[in-house]
């Protein structure tokens, strides 16, 4: 399991606008880099990125091989009710990953 | 235009200030790397933390030490300290690996692998936010001169010492990137470049091959001795870990 880091503001009000940001530990490997042996590494990268609220998507994003590693992504999102938040980074190699968290409208 | 001309008015004061007490890195960050530093949920850094803290508790650290948030508080500020049974100063990882084997009967992690910078900068994030302050132990002193000697001995095919640009022209740049005064003050610490965590022995290593000289091998007397040296340059320093540098 890969470590995240993830920020939500605490209680929001409804019809504000939030700032979510994520942050992900991963090598994103590009698949262009020599390994120490000489022959070039395979690619290991994040592919998506989802975020659902209340199983609706409400952000998504296509991340490719120019991207550092650790990736952070943040982006805004309307409130309009409580709900869970899921995040799910997937990519090379079968990685696929999901965190939750509640958002509580104030 | 008149920002410009304050800054040229500025610069020797500023020049001066430097010269009588230790300044950051930090400092000389753009602002965008300074923020990232500053904020703890865009900090990778704080993913190291994280880890750190799950193995703290994985690996029984915790069965004795308890909360690192008391126990660990200071540590990274005093390390290197004088060990008995090395007879000379031990650093922070290396503490910890002989925490393992000795009283854990644990294999010790490897030098530079993940699962220490993990701990390593966990318990070093207990010290955040304390200057540094090296013991007044006078066993260190061997060392510390040790060190004080590898600091201003030239090396490599430039044949450069680390003083020549951390202490002679800290301040100015080499090619486009500003040179900070070497301060060990945020280790283990995710530089960009790395794209990663490391320790000040990585960074040390980088500087020694950027002047093209061998570098000593990991966890070498010669890195502990240089850094025992530069915790007492960077005495009132406010620790850092983890930092973010380009």
């Amino acid at each position: 399991m890969a470590r995240t880091l993830i920020n939500l503001p605490r209680n929001p009000k409804r019809g504000e606008v939030i700032e979510i940001r994520t942050l992900i530990q991963h090598g994103m490997e590009t698949g262009y880099r020599p390994g120490p042996n000489g022959v070039t590494q395979q690619r290991d990268i994040i592919r998506s990125f989802t975020c659902l609220f209340n199983n609706e998507e409400v952000f998504r994003a296509e991340l490719h091989q120019a991207i550092a590693a650790n990736p952070f992504l943040e982006f805004s999102m309307l409130v309009t009710e409580s709900g869970i938040l899921a995040f799910t980074w997937s990519g090379d190699n079968g990685f696929e990953q999901t965190e939750t968290r509640a958002l509580t409208v104030a | 235009m008149r920002r410009a001309a304050l800054a040229l008015l500025l610069a020797p004061l500023i020049a001066l200030a430097a010269a009588a007490q230790p300044q950051s890195g930090f400092e000389l960050m753009a602002p965008e790397t300074q923020a990232m530093q500053r904020d703890d949920t865009a900090n990778p850094g704080m993913l190291w933390v994280q880890e750190g803290e799950a193995l703290w508790q994985q690996s029984g650290c915790a069965g004795c030490h308890g909360d690192a948030a008391a126990s660990m508080r200071g540590a990274a500020a005093r390390y290197p300290v004088y060990d008995e049974a090395r007879a000379g100063p031990i650093d922070l990882a290396g503490r910890i690996n002989q925490c393992r084997v000795e009283r854990q009967g644990a294999p010790a992690l490897a030098l530079e692998g993940e699962p220490l910078l993990a701990l390593g900068s966990f318990v070093a994030h207990q010290s955040r936010g304390l200057p540094v302050a090296p013991p007044a132990d006078p066993r260190l002193a061997p060392a510390r001169a040790q060190g004080e000697a590898l600091f201003r001995e030239r090396r490599g095919q430039l044949n450069l010492s680390c003083a020549q640009c951390h202490d002679d022209n800290a301040g100015r740049r080499l090619a486009g990137s500003p040179i900070p005064q070497g301060h060990p003050n945020g280790y283990p610490l995710y530089r960009l470049e790395w794209q990663g965590m490391g320790s000040l022995q990585r960074r040390l290593r980088n500087c020694m091959a950027g002047v093209r000289s061998e570098p000593f091998a990991y966890g070498a007397p010669e890195y502990i001795a240089i850094e025992t040296f530069l915790m007492s340059r960077a005495a009132g320093l406010l620790l850092e870990t983890p930092a973010v540098r380009p």
